[in-house]
């Protein structure tokens, strides 16, 4: 009997064996299915064109390029011509060696880069004498494109991804393009797009051999989308080119949008700097300018004391809770005494009888501090009048972030009770101690941005939309964006201060102001600032400020300009706003007499003096 | 072919040889598929060459049936001789192929006679049991049938192939089934488990190991039967210790670097899947990566990337594995595993000897094939290059199995006729 089973039974238990290892194999490992796709399929990401970025009236800021990084593959090189490849490629022989050592510590048979973004016409000459280096190729990425080189603090930059940066971001790789500030930062997502994958089979000598399964398995890209912005690009250009050779910001605002028109910062670059082989030392160099500081943001990130445009908040607020009335006269004599040993100069002449519109369009420094120390003792304590002062202006967006689409800013600063409880002694301070927020000069801060943003707010009568950068079409995205932020204040006592505003243009400290057939509303400033210069408080010259909005009935664009050290603020500012309003309303400038002197003016000279090292006057 | 033989023809054998072969050819197509189509009789690629041998070898079973079935029977010893000699003309004028010269070129393909050689070998062996003085208890002719096996197998170990030399032991199953001692069957599957144990455990281990289980068996019986004697155990004992030390020597001197390595790959004593075990883990890969409904035909990617060596010949499961996982495989091994029990069981109603120690020792064979082949693809068995029956790509392997089963058929049809 065994005889004749032995045969059969080898063979059931051969099979039985079989089956069994077939069951852990197939069955019970996903183990070995993932090998096989790791050995035998390749994926090799595709990515989508960045999207573009246009101006609010469609012209095309931000478009894309292609740039060619030199790649080597260490272990397909030949001895080459060392002298003529450095010299092609207009790189040190020392770079070009310690750049192949690179790549070959990182691997021998992966591809490493030697040198990014090369130009077009240098790949162009390359490309003909590529045989003589074989291991070299090279590999076509996109970059970006400035058609006008404009608002570099609006749209940010891009650059690569590096190996810090990928632990958190498992949706990038290596070498990829990502958004750094600005818009390209802030609208990354929409921007970018989603790449896709393409799938190669490769065979066992890891050659690609054909599309892995006819591409079923190909991962369409979801392509970018593009971007539209509020910023007017001409407008954007005018304002940089006013600014020129001077320090300071512009920001002009649609008022009953939020909508932001001009967002100037001065100085600022070529955005096309940080682009291609010379972008490191290009950006190093912008970094390393600690004194003109191209790459800080004064629209959005200085922090400066308000001046006298805040003199309209303060005279709101009186209004508002109270304290005068339109017709509420304050005398002053070239100033006045607040206290004891205290005087406060104005530059009015003595015995000078002012209502609040001349309060106003004179600028009155006495009538905003008896209207400040009113707010202040209208309530039982020094300390519950100023908290709703403070209440009052954090109403206009003051004291905070503003919300809006950029991944920069700073908070300014409105003090309240307890900051000067903490700061003196508490119940030792009173209306006078802090007279100086009465005239913006005291411890108020704000950002360029956000006096525009009350600007825009007093133009409205009453509320403000957060500005914003990019344009919304779809309705659902306005009605969450464009909510309307009320201050406390009612409409009438706006018309009141607008007229006062009005009035400054027309009769007041910024007759320069005017532009004839549009009703201009605006206010100068001129605010003392100091600086520690050898470990002293020194003071500068004077910056010149103007907020304006026009026209005065149904307002199309609200604007700040900020010149540093620019003296008073009818001497800089105001021309600039002035010019800034009709070249936005009108669309050209007439007064070419003025547009020149601003376009020529310069305060390089005023900026060398702290640093020149020998002693200087200031406000001349 | 008269009306009886046709009629009498063995009908399952026969579907099962179609299936086989065209599973094997849809396979083969796959091996060599890189995303353009290939006319599948088309004789510049692998397949279509397949495909023709296979319309040759149908064309020979009307031939083999013809001719009378003793007609084997009597010329076995001219068979035989041509074997051998054109195993021993492959020294003159044998033709190199991966270092082994098994093979003679012929135009355009070329011929292994070492797979003909199993057939006329299987012959002589029937020839010499079905003779009457046969006795398997006979040393004398114990050692002549040892002989006639082992000449060719000598043969081919020098060309060398000691893969094709194994099939070759199949043999010994009908040894076994024709009267062969017993004690033999147990020899050698004990010394096959102490040669794998030796590998695995050191021979001092195993030695002692081997005392201990022999002195509680020899008590055991000792308890029953009383007048059990020590020796035999001794003896066997001894055997078993000298085999397991002289295993140890021989793999670690006699043996070469490779050898030793497949087998320790096996055991699991070595991992390496850079080197020689390249190929096992290429092929569990890709037989793993099929999963239990396979990726389907023409979507291994394993096989595409031709990661597996010798897909289309020795590692021809994998694809199988690959493309139509484990339903696929599991089929394959059932439709062996019927196709083996069918000879057997046909063969065991013969009552002509030689007829059954033919259809016997085909039987055996074809088992010596499927198991160290697939095992070998599914890493349990060291590697050993022989193909797949019916599925392999091969002309001659394909045209000496299809000649050995048209034999079998033939001498089943005229069963009665002895």
């Amino acid at each position: 009997m065994i005889r004749k089973i032995t045969l059969l039974s080898f063979t059931i238990g051969a099979s039985l064996l079989f089956i069994f290892q077939l069951i852990s194999l197939q069955l019970f490992n996903s183990e070995y299915s993932e090998l096989s796709l790791n050995n035998a399929v390749e994926e090799r990401p595709v990515f989508p064109n960045r999207g573009l970025i246009y101006d609010r009236n469609g012209i095309l800021l931000v478009k894309n390029q292609p740039a060619y990084d030199l790649m080597v593959i260490p272990e397909n090189q030949e001895p080459f011509d060392t002298l003529e490849l450095t010299s092609v490629l207009n790189i040190s022989k020392q770079d070009l060696i310690t750049q192949l050592k690179k790549a070959e510590r990182f691997s021998n048979k992966l591809p490493s880069i030697i040198i990014r973004q090369v130009s077009k016409e240098t790949r162009a000459f390359f490309q003909e004498k590529m045989w003589k280096y074989p291991g070299f190729y090279f590999q076509k990425k996109t970059v970006r494109d400035y058609t006008i080189s404009i608002a570099p603090n609006v749209l940010g930059y891009t650059s690569e991804v590096n190996q810090g940066e990928l632990r958190g971001k498992t949706d990038y790789i290596l070498g990829e393009m990502i958004g750094r500030q600005g818009i390209e930062k802030n609208y990354e997502t929409i921007l970018k797009g989603e790449k896709g994958a393409v799938f190669f089979q490769k065979d066992r000598f890891n050659r690609i051999i054909g599309p892995y399964k006819e591409g079923v398995f190909d991962i369409a890209l979801k392509p970018a989308e593009d971007l539209t912005l509020t910023i007017d690009g001409l407008l954007q250009e005018y304002g940089e080119s006013l600014l020129q050779n001077k320090r300071g910001s512009i920001v002009a605002i649609e008022p009953n949008t939020g909508e932001v028109l001009a967002l100037v910062s001065a100085p600022s670059f070529n955005p096309n700097l940080l682009i291609g082989r010379e972008r490191s030392k290009n950006f190093n160099t912008l970094r390393n300018d600690t004194l003109a500081m191209p790459l800080f943001d004064r629209a959005l990130q200085a922090e400066y004391s308000p001046g006298s445009p805040f003199k309209t908040l303060n005279a709101l607020i009186g209004l508002q809770e109270n304290v005068i009335t339109p017709k509420t006269i304050f005398r002053c004599n070239k100033g006045h005494s607040y206290s004891k040993n205290a005087f406060m100069k104005c530059h009015c002449k003595v015995g000078s009888k002012n209502d609040l519109l001349r309060g106003i369009y004179n600028s009155c420094n006495t009538y905003f501090a008896k209207t400040y120390l009113g707010i202040i003792k209208s309530a039982p304590s020094p300390a519950e009048g100023v908290d709703i002062w403070k209440n009052h202006l954090e109403k206009f967006g003051l004291g905070d972030y503003l919300g809006y689409d950029l991944p920069i800013g700073k908070k300014g600063f409105i003090p309240g009770s307890s900051y000067y409880d903490s700061w003196y002694k508490k119940g030792s301070w009173g209306g006078t101690t802090i007279i100086s927020n009465a005239i913006g000069q005291g411890e108020v801060l704000t950002t360029p941005i956000q006096m525009a943003n009350f600007t825009a707010t007093i133009a409205n009568r009453g509320y403000f939309i957060k500005p914003h950068f990019k344009k919304s079409f779809t309705p659902t995205e306005k009605d969450s964006l464009y909510a309307k932020n009320y201050t406390l204040i009612d409409t009438k006592h706006f018309e009141t201060v607008i007229e006062g505003m009005h009035q400054v243009v027309e009769k007041g400290t910024a007759k320069i102001a005017r532009i004839k057939g549009i009703e201009v509303c605006g206010k100068t400033g001129t605010v003392e600032n100091f600086i520690r210069l050898n470990g002293e408080k020194t003071q500068l010259t004077d910056h010149s400020i103007f907020i304006a909005f026009a026209p005065k009935e149904d307002p199309k664009i609200a604007i700040t300009v900020f010149v540093e050290n620019g003296y008073w603020g009818g001497r800089w500012a105001a021309p600039i706003a002035s010019l800034m309003i009709e070249k936005y309303l009108t669309g050209n400038v007439k007064r070419k007499w003025l547009e020149n002197r601003m376009l020529e003016g310069s305060l390089l000279e005023e900026y060398a003096k702290p640093t020149s090292g020998i002693p200087f006057t200031i406000n001349e | 072919m008269n009306k009886k033989i046709f009629f009498r023809l063995d009908w399952l054998s026969i579907l099962l040889y179609l299936l086989l072969v065209s599973f094997g050819l849809v396979n083969i197509y796959s091996s060599g598929f890189s995303n353009t189509t290939i006319l599948f009789w088309d004789p510049d690629y692998l397949v279509g060459k397949q495909f023709w041998i296979f319309i040759a070898c149908l064309m020979i079973l009307p031939l083999i049936l013809a001719v009378k079935s003793n007609f084997f029977e009597h010329l076995t010893y001219v068979f035989y001789g041509i074997s051998i000699l054109s195993l021993l003309g492959l020294f003159i004028f044998g033709q190199t192929i991966s270092g082994a010269t098994s093979w003679y070129s012929l135009g355009s393909f070329s011929l292994q006679p070492s797979e003909f050689a199993k057939i006329t070998t299987v012959m002589v062996v029937a020839l010499n049991l079905s003779s009457f003085q046969n006795d398997l208890k006979k040393n004398t002719h114990l050692l002549k049938i040892i002989s006639l096996v082992s000449l060719p197998m000598l043969l081919i170990i020098l060309q060398p192939d000691a893969g094709s030399a194994l099939v070759f032991t199949g043999i010994f199953f009908v040894l076994i089934r024709e009267g062969l001692n017993l004690k033999f069957l147990f020899l050698a599957i004990g010394l096959l488990l102490i040669f794998f144990l030796t590998l695995l455990f050191s021979p001092l281990n195993l030695s002692l190991v081997m005392g201990f289980i022999f002195l509680i068996i020899y008590n055991l019986i000792k308890r029953r039967y009383p007048k059990t004697k020590k020796n035999p155990f001794i003896l066997t004992l001894i055997i078993g210790i000298v085999f397991s030390y002289s295993v140890s020597l021989i793999f670690n001197t006699v043996f070469e670097q490779r050898h030793r390595d497949r087998f320790n790959i096996i055991l699991g004593l070595e991992t390496d899947s850079r080197g020689i075990g390249y190929n096992i883990n290429q092929s569990k890969i890709a037989i793993g990566s099929g999963g239990f409904s396979g990726k389907g035909f023409l979507n291994g990617s394993q096989t595409k990337g031709n990661f597996v060596p010798e897909q289309e010949t020795d590692y021809i499961f994998s694809i199988v594995g690959e493309e139509w996982g484990f339903l696929g495989s599991v089929t394959l091994i059932l439709l062996f595993v019927i196709l083996i029990f069918r000879i057997i069981y046909k063969a065991e109603r013969h009552t002509s000897t030689y007829a059954r120690v033919f259809s016997y020792s085909f039987a055996s064979m074809l088992f010596v094939h499927f198991f160290v082949n697939i095992g070998m693809t599914l890493g349990l068995v060291p590697t050993v290059g022989i193909p797949l029956p019916f599925i392999s790509y091969g002309g001659s392997n394909l045209l000496a199995f299809s000649l050995m089963l048209f034999i079998y058929l033939s001498f089943d049809a005229n069963r009665l006729d002895y």
